[in-house]
């Protein structure tokens, strides 16, 4: 026999094989669908994946330019997609994601959360020595109207359920949060500079206003007002702050082998984990501070312990207790 | 063997490597601009049913002072809709999207598996840096500029764009044919898909290629002094059948 007429012979014993392939197309698109409870049917996937992989080897050879071959590289890659797609149970992933992972993740990012935390604060710090030494600076951090209603003595959030529902309030002001969170993430792409950005503007501008209403001996109306929320809401403006710092230090230094991208792939995938946790919470704190904060018959001292408690929450939330994680005692 | 067009290869236990071209930036512009149809239908159909639910006549004017219900009901979540349809989208259809299907496209992960949910979250927030500053500007850019053409929300999860190929059929006449006819498997299938492509073909598009088919293949193209459109069909049709 010679090479054409072998060649031809392969071929023909090849393409008898196609009812096969349909079958085998058929059960990976039925399988990825997760149509199939029947064990059978998946382990006859197995087969299915070695018989494409060794049809498709003979077909690159034989048939390098034809339909089959294309048909074949898009059934082969679908029963490896199928074959190799792990197993996902909502409840287990969330048990484990809030007990497990994010608790890790947030040991991993201590350094970051202690340098977060400290540019912010000079940050605030900055901003309100800023003002309290030249007060008109603060048209640069704040509104026309914000600034015309201190003048008259009066803070922006007094009445303003009067104008505006809680409920719009919180999913306002929730919504802005976490826009405002997941950018101070993101932005660590920009080697952490505009995390860094975030993170400033944001402390000068808290500065800035509580020097202002400082000046005019409002100090005491705004801490009552932002205490109940407030205290979650800056730490996970940290805790974002963080993310994007281990985010923009992956860029710089890389410390996968891979090289600056895959460095940067595996940083922003584990710190976004913590991003969950943080949206989570700025869902409660947009509802405190819309349903708590403006709302007068709240007084300073239940203000300051919703606040408290619900930091105490997000601490046992990221520590991992809330859901059965004990902390790590030495061995006795 | 010819080159398999650019995309991942992905090692296999089997020893034969996983090939997926991987989407260029027309494919996804494509996908995105269907997506974007679809979320704003669903987000403006939802607002203006909401609307006219909530006012009781033909009007979808909001009220004229702050009302919780008009906010959590009508505006609220068809805001949800446009905002968190990728993400919601993704995840329920496992790195696909209406979009995505009819671009033939699917999002996968490095090992050319379906990517895992955090890996589709993280996609999509970043979204809001290949967004900037406007018309997904840096998303195009660094599409373009990367090899595998990836967005940095790619780059940040780990995952690629490929084609899927969800059309590919096999040219079942044209295999049948090749067992007996004079046609290589190769020329089996460009007759088959000349035969099918026929009705859609201008009528010198078709005597064309047939002339070319059938001298390729060793057929004389002037055997019959009949040269009508039916003719040159039943002359494809008798070189693909058996001898």
């Amino acid at each position: 026999m010679n090479g054409s007429a072998r060649q031809r012979a392969l071929t023909v014993s090849l393409l008898q094989r196609a009812d096969l392939w349909r079958q085998a197309e058929t059960r990976a698109r039925r399988l990825a669908r997760g149509r199939s409870d029947d064990a059978a049917d998946a382990t006859r996937l197995a087969d299915d994946y070695r018989l494409l992989a060794h049809d498709l080897a003979r077909v690159r050879m034989l048939m390098p330019d034809s339909r089959t071959r294309e048909y074949l590289e898009a059934a082969y890659a679908r029963a490896h997609a199928t074959l190799h797609h792990g197993a996902w149970r909502l409840g287990s992933a969330l048990l484990t994601l809030f007990r497990d992972e994010i608790p890790a993740v947030v040991r991993w990012l201590r350094p970051y959360i202690v340098w977060s935390t400290v540019i912010f604060a000079l940050a605030v710090i900055g901003g309100y020595a800023l003002v309290q030494r030249y007060p008109e600076l603060i048209a640069l951090f704040a509104s026309p109207d914000l600034i015309a209603s201190v003048e008259r003595g009066q803070l922006w959030t007094e009445g303003l359920l009067n104008i505006v529902p809680s409920s719009v309030l919180s999913a306002q002001i929730l919504a802005n949060n976490i826009v405002v969170s997941l950018f101070a993430y993101c932005a660590g792409f920009l080697f952490g500079l505009g995390t860094l950005y975030i993170l400033g503007l944001n402390g000068l501008m808290l500065g800035a206003v509580f020097a202002f209403v400082s000046l005019h001996g409002l100090r005491a109306q705004l801490f009552g007002f932002i205490v109940a929320h407030g205290c979650v809401e800056l730490s996970v403006m940290c805790l974002s702050g963080a993310a994007g710092a281990a985010v923009g230090e992956a860029l710089i230094r890389p410390a996968q082998a891979g090289g600056r991208i895959e460095s940067f792939r595996v940083a922003a995938l584990r710190s976004g984990k913590l991003l969950i946790a943080c949206a989570l919470l700025l869902v409660g704190a947009g509802i405190l501070e819309g349903y708590v904060s403006p709302d007068p018959r709240f007084a300073l001292w239940a203000r300051s312990a919703i606040g408290a408690s619900y930091w105490l929450f997000m601490v046992a939330l990221l520590c991992g207790w809330l859901f059965g994680r004990r902390a790590r005692r030495p061995m006795p | 063997m010819s080159e398999v067009a650019p995309g991942l290869v992905v090692d296999s236990v089997t020893g034969i490597d996983v090939s997926l071209p991987v989407a260029g930036p027309g494919a996804r512009a494509y996908a995105f601009l269907v997506d974007w149809h679809i979320r704003v239908i669903l987000a403006l159909g939802w607002f203006v049913l909401g609307a006219l639910l909530y006012n009781g006549r033909f009007s979808l004017s909001p009220p004229l002072t702050n009302d919780a219900r008009w906010f959590g009901a009508v505006v609220a979540p068809a805001l949800a809709i446009y905002f968190l349809y990728h993400h919601a989208v993704e995840l329920a259809m496992r790195g696909s999207t209406p979009g995505k299907r009819m671009a033939g496209v699917r999002i996968v992960a490095r090992d050319g598996g379906v990517p895992s949910a955090g890996a589709l979250l993280t996609r999509n927030v970043f979204r809001l840096v290949d967004s900037l500053p406007l018309f997904y500007g840096v998303g195009l850019i660094t599409v373009v500029l990367t090899r595998d053409n990836l967005r940095i929300g790619d780059m940040a999860a780990g995952t690629l764009l490929v084609f899927e190929h969800a059309d590919a059929r096999l040219p079942t006449p044209a295999s049948d044919a090749h067992r007996v006819s004079r046609l290589d498997a190769a020329g089996a299938e460009i007759v088959a898909e000349l035969l099918e492509r026929w009705p859609a073909l201008q009528p010198e598009a078709r005597v064309r290629l047939a002339r070319q088919v059938l001298t390729r293949y060793g057929a004389d193209p002037a055997e019959s002094g009949n040269h009508d459109d039916a003719a040159w069909r039943t002359r494809l049709e008798r070189l693909a059948r058996p001898q």
